[in-house]
């Protein structure tokens, strides 16, 4: 990555994701966030990293743990904030919560929660660029469960069937909730040779480091626009809260994972692996990085002061875009 | 006006948006057949080809989201079942998704103005799995657009108004009416989406019925209209939003009302209209509501079993008299216009 610009540029938007995450898990036992949410602590390298190689007009969905996705697209943490805050100002208006963020400014252009609905969105898509002949692809993020899901395949099938330009990107974090992926799928499944087997170009990543899920996302956006049909990347990650809410499971006494697994993982993190390639091989020292970090949770902070003290949408709007207007005619 | 058939005026619409708007793509299986799902997509695909009339695999519940995904970047989706039964694969994309993507995010993902046709099916041994009627499911969530067209007038006005719509909508046609005939002005001759419509004025009893019912319904108000019984027969044509003042202004004027829907009566469109009747200021019926539908139970296929699962002719006309506390002798027997149908689909 050159002079380190571009990386430094990808560790400077996980931590502004991390520090909104970050600040989401300090507020929330407050009771002021009524949404069920689900933190993408652990896992930002994968939206960065896919994000970064995507032209602005290309088009992004995401699935239930999408604050990463949104923020890496160009959402406004602000929106997203007054969004769990259940404000006017939020990206739905205060309506979606966290699992329905919106931002088709960005090229954001919607966050669905049941399993594969917007896998079929992407795909819809890619559909569209493909009939009008644009030179644009469609991604989208969802975990591991999908892949249990019917939609899944059927959506596989038609994408291949199309060559439709669309990137699928498996955050494959090893859990659905509490379910470990041993109760979930045969030993030693592959999603990525799953995939393959449907005639998708499939590939598998280390989702915790940002250079390498990168590098194959370049590859990916090049397959997809050079017209040859959709690319499957799988990322294999780990999410190092609880599958929804702030806590960390070994404090709320869950025993579907152990606290050695959790802290193995937390070892692991993207952002402490980025940083340190920052300073071992761009020669950045570590009060450059902690005073990003600090400058970085000081915006939040303040971004999240704002948030508060903005409206909630005012009563009597109930009915608004439930419908459109009625057609006339006999 | 040209008279052409209910199947003709789906196609004529079709074609018109078609080839008006080069955003319209139409799919589902077996819209490129020769037979183009009973004849309503046969010239679409003949006018616009395999680019824009695509025939899909087996995919109900991939491809309505494939169908949104198109539609939040400006496509405007026709989808088609040939038997609404099969839709039931893609009601968490049609309920969870479509219903609510303009509410959920307060306008700003974009509406979604994707237009679901759907064919309901009767007779001829379909039995339990290809004769299902589910308007009262859809018509439950909130932000769906659900209606019935019995003739061809609202079969294409409402497939023009829907494209003119910026919601989602499922279009209910049943396969009894594809041969049906009736005068069709031509161009762009819009149905409203929001009002039921008063087929035949009446005084005596109100008959509220849905698609292929409002048929016998009118017959039956043909028949005792010289017997001096006033039957008054509101098509109520759009099923979500439903016309609440057409229902309750017509029933004011009668005291009697009757409901005639294609599907079982159990929680179904009669329960809802009679309940906007019953809370309403409306006082001292002189006859207790009464719904009429297919038997609770899955339609069977035996032939003297099927005919007694479905409502007909006369034994609506019998509920009608009682309703009127009138016996009048001599019910003449007709055809029911769902008797001709033989297959295969």
């Amino acid at each position: 990555m050159g002079s380190g610009q571009e990386l430094l540029e990808c560790y400077i938007k996980m931590i502004k994701i991390r520090a909104f995450e970050e600040k989401v898990a300090l507020e929330y036992p407050s009771g002021k966030m009524r949404t069920p949410t689900h933190l993408g602590i652990g896992q930002e390298a994968i939206a960065v990293g896919v994000l970064s190689q995507r032209e602005p007009t290309d088009v992004v969905f995401s699935h239930h743990r999408c604050h990463n996705h949104f923020l890496a697209s160009g959402g406004s943490p602000y929106s997203l904030f007054c969004e769990l805050l259940g404000r006017v100002d939020g990206c739905s208006g205060g309506r979606g919560g966290s699992v329905h963020l919106v931002d088709r400014s960005v090229n954001f252009l919607g966050s669905s929660p049941i399993l594969t609905q917007a896998v079929a969105f992407a795909a819809g898509a890619a559909f569209a660029f493909k009939l009008r002949k644009q030179q644009r692809a469609a991604l989208v993020f969802f975990g591991d469960a999908a892949f249990e899901e019917g939609t899944m395949w059927e959506t596989f099938n038609f994408s291949v069937l199309h060559k439709l330009p669309v990137l699928f990107v498996c955050e494959n974090n090893l859990y659905s909730t509490e379910s470990s992926l041993e109760k979930r799928a045969p030993i030693n499944t592959s999603f990525t040779e799953k995939s393959r087997a449907f005639g998708i170009f499939a590939s598998t990543c280390d989702g915790n480091d940002v250079e390498e899920v990168s590098k194959h996302s370049r590859a990916a956006f090049e397959h997809l626009k050079s017209g040859r049909g959709p690319y499957l990347l799988e990322c294999l990650t780990y999410r190092t809260r609880e599958h929804v809410g702030p806590s960390f499971d070994y404090d709320l006494k869950r025993s579907y994972r152990s606290k050695d697994e959790i802290l193995k993982w937390t070892i692991k993190c993207p952002i402490i692996k980025t940083g340190d390639i920052l300073k071992r091989v761009y020669g950045f020292t570590e009060s450059e990085l902690s005073s990003i970090n600090k400058q970085e949770s000081k915006a939040i902070d303040d971004i999240f002061n704002l948030a508060e003290n903005s409206s909630f949408p005012s009563l009597g709007t109930h009915f608004d875009h439930l419908y459109g207007t009625a057609i006339k005619g006999q | 006006m040209p008279e052409i058939t209910y199947a003709q005026a789906i196609s004529e619409a079709t074609c018109l948006i078609m080839g008006k708007d080069p955003s319209v793509v139409l799919m589902g299986i077996g819209v490129d057949y020769s037979s183009g799902v009973f004849g309503t997509t046969t010239e679409a695909y003949k006018k616009f080809g395999s680019e824009r009339v695509i025939d899909t695999p087996a995919m109900e519940n991939a491809l309505t989201g494939i169908a949104i995904g198109s539609a939040t970047v400006g496509v405007r989706p026709i989808l088609v079942h040939a038997r609404n039964d099969f839709m039931f694969l893609a009601l968490d994309q049609i309920l969870n998704v479509s219903a609510k993507w303009n509410y959920m995010f307060n306008g700003n993902a974009g509406t979604l103005p994707i237009i679901i046709r759907a064919i309901i099916g009767r007779g001829w041994g379909q039995g339990a799995t290809h004769s299902q009627s589910i308007q009262s499911v859809l018509a439950h969530f909130p932000g769906l657009r659900v209606v019935m067209p019995s003739n061809p007038t609202d079969a294409k006005g409402m497939l023009l108004s829907a494209w003119q719509s910026s919601d989602p909508i499922v279009i209910l046609e049943h396969r009894s009416l594809f041969d049906i005939k009736g005068e069709v002005e031509s161009g762009m001759a819009l149905t409203n989406l929001e009002l039921s419509k008063v087929v035949c004025e009446g005084s005596d009893l109100t008959i509220v019925a849905t698609s292929v019912c409002v048929h016998e319904s009118v017959l039956i108000a043909q028949a005792l209209k010289p017997l001096g019984v006033s039957i008054e027969v509101v098509d109520l044509r759009s099923i979500q939003p439903i016309d609440r003042s057409t229902i309750l202004e017509s029933v004011k004027k009668t005291g009697r009302l009757l409901i005639y829907d294609t599907s079982w009566v159990n929680f179904g469109v009669g329960a809802e209209i009679a309940a906007i009747v019953a809370e309403s200021d409306l006082m001292n019926l002189k006859s207790p509501v009464v719904r009429v539908g297919q038997l609770g139970v899955p339609a069977p296929v035996s032939k003297p079993l099927e005919d007694q699962h479905y409502p007909t002719y006369e034994s609506v006309m019998a509920i009608v008299q009682k309703m009127m506390a009138r016996k009048i002798t001599e019910t003449k027997s007709i055809p029911s216009i769902t008797n001709d149908f033989q297959g295969p689909y």
